[in-house]
């Protein structure tokens, strides 16, 4: 009776570490998750507009129905990106999420200069094998590290009412996600 | 001897693999949002949107296809029952009454409890800070109900069961998270049911 009752604790204990790990190793075996979905509609490195949600047509679930969205699947294997939006005239802003679906960074309109967000994605690496002058030359433009080679950003509209939702659209649509040029070597 | 061994690893495995299986897909399935903040019968997560999310969020995030609200982008608070109480249903005159926390703009979103949109003939799912009507102190009533009614009328759909979302966009609450519990929100009453 006992050793049952210890091979039944042990069971339980093993399943509770078993569980731990299933739920540590989920978010990297996923194929269901947002950037998944992402995936057949959105193509590496380029901004793509998102159909709005409709009741039956929704690309994940919570979507807000109010907010006109486009999305980067980005990849700075090859290099940094650089990403520019021109700003709507309600509320606009831009997060960042690691290709595990980790928001990592955001920014919002109150940071856009000359009504448009510009901004430089890079890994860390990139980021120290800047020249230095470049860095100067860039100071008014914002640098996002990105913690992860691959992930998503994410560019968000709001339309205050249905009638604004055009407006919402064209600001996302203007939205651009592509290589940063390179830069000239430091002479 | 070796039999009993057998029998007991064997039986010792049977559990584990059934604990592990069940208490994932409980894990999973529901949102058990620890770190939850609450105010009445609402509901935010606010480290969801940031780097210190939990490995259970990042679990059920995943496995429904979401992205969670980036903590700077705004806070999202959801609530699945009234403030007595009573899970959210969509054949009864539900009332959200009252005044928002401080945010650039609202949104207030009926969603089905798997966070789809519920068809609508009005095409309406959503009010707006900027589009619902006010009275002189600033506060509203939205209506939820399955028939038309005279205000801020959010059609429910007439479904069991639903999901209100609140997303409050660029608020300074998300990061200043001691001040949360102390804001007001709308109260949310179920008036009668058809």
């Amino acid at each position: 009776m006992t050793r049952g009752l210890l091979w039944l604790i042990g069971g339980i204990v093993l399943g509770g570490i078993a569980h731990l790990g299933m739920i540590l190793l989920l978010p990297r075996i996923a194929q269901d998750d947002a950037y998944g979905r992402l995936v057949p509609v959105a193509p590496v490195n380029t901004m793509t507009t998102l159909a709005a949600p409709t009741a039956g047509h929704e690309m994940m679930p919570f979507l807000d129905p109010a907010i006109a969205s486009a999305v980067c699947r980005y990849d700075l294997s090859k290099g940094p990106l650089q990403l520019s939006v021109k700003v709507s005239q309600a509320y606009t802003s831009v997060s960042f999420y690691t290709r595990l679906g980790v928001a990592y960074y955001t920014v919002n309109d109150r940071a856009a200069g000359r009504g448009a967000i510009d901004l430089s994605l890079m890994t860390e690496q990139q980021r120290a094998d800047m020249p230095e002058e470049e860095d100067v030359t860039a100071a008014d433009r914002l640098i996002v590290e990105s913690p992860s080679a691959t992930g998503l950003i994410l560019i968000k509209a709001l339309a205050p009412e249905p009638g604004l939702m055009d407006m919402a659209r064209e600001s996302v649509a203007s939205a651009q996600c592509k290589p940063l040029p390179p830069t000239a070597p430091p002479s | 001897m070796s039999l009993r061994l057998l029998a007991g690893s064997l039986f010792s495995l049977i559990v584990a693999a059934l604990v592990a299986v069940g208490l994932t897909w409980v894990a999973v399935e529901h949102d058990l949002a620890f770190g939850a903040v609450t105010i009445g019968s609402w509901t935010a997560t606010p480290q969801r949107g940031t780097t210190e999310i939990d490995p259970y969020a990042r679990a059920y995030m995943s496995r429904s296809g979401q992205l969670p609200l980036n903590v700077g982008d705004g806070l999202a608070y959801s609530a699945r029952v009234d403030d007595s109480g009573k899970p959210l249903d969509g054949h009864c005159d539900v009332t959200v009454e009252g005044l928002t926390p401080q945010a650039r703009f609202w949104t207030l979103t009926l969603y089905d409890p798997a966070g789809r949109l519920v068809p609508s003939v009005t095409g309406r799912h959503d009010f707006t800070s900027a589009e619902v009507v006010r009275r002189g102190d600033g506060s509203f009533t939205v209506t939820v109900a399955p028939e038309a009614r005279a205000g801020n009328w959010l059609p429910s759909g007439g479904i069991d069961r639903y999901i209100l979302m609140l997303r409050l966009y660029d608020t300074p609450l998300g990061i200043a998270r001691q001040t949360v519990r102390e804001i007001a929100m709308p109260s949310i009453k179920t008036l009668g049911c058809s």
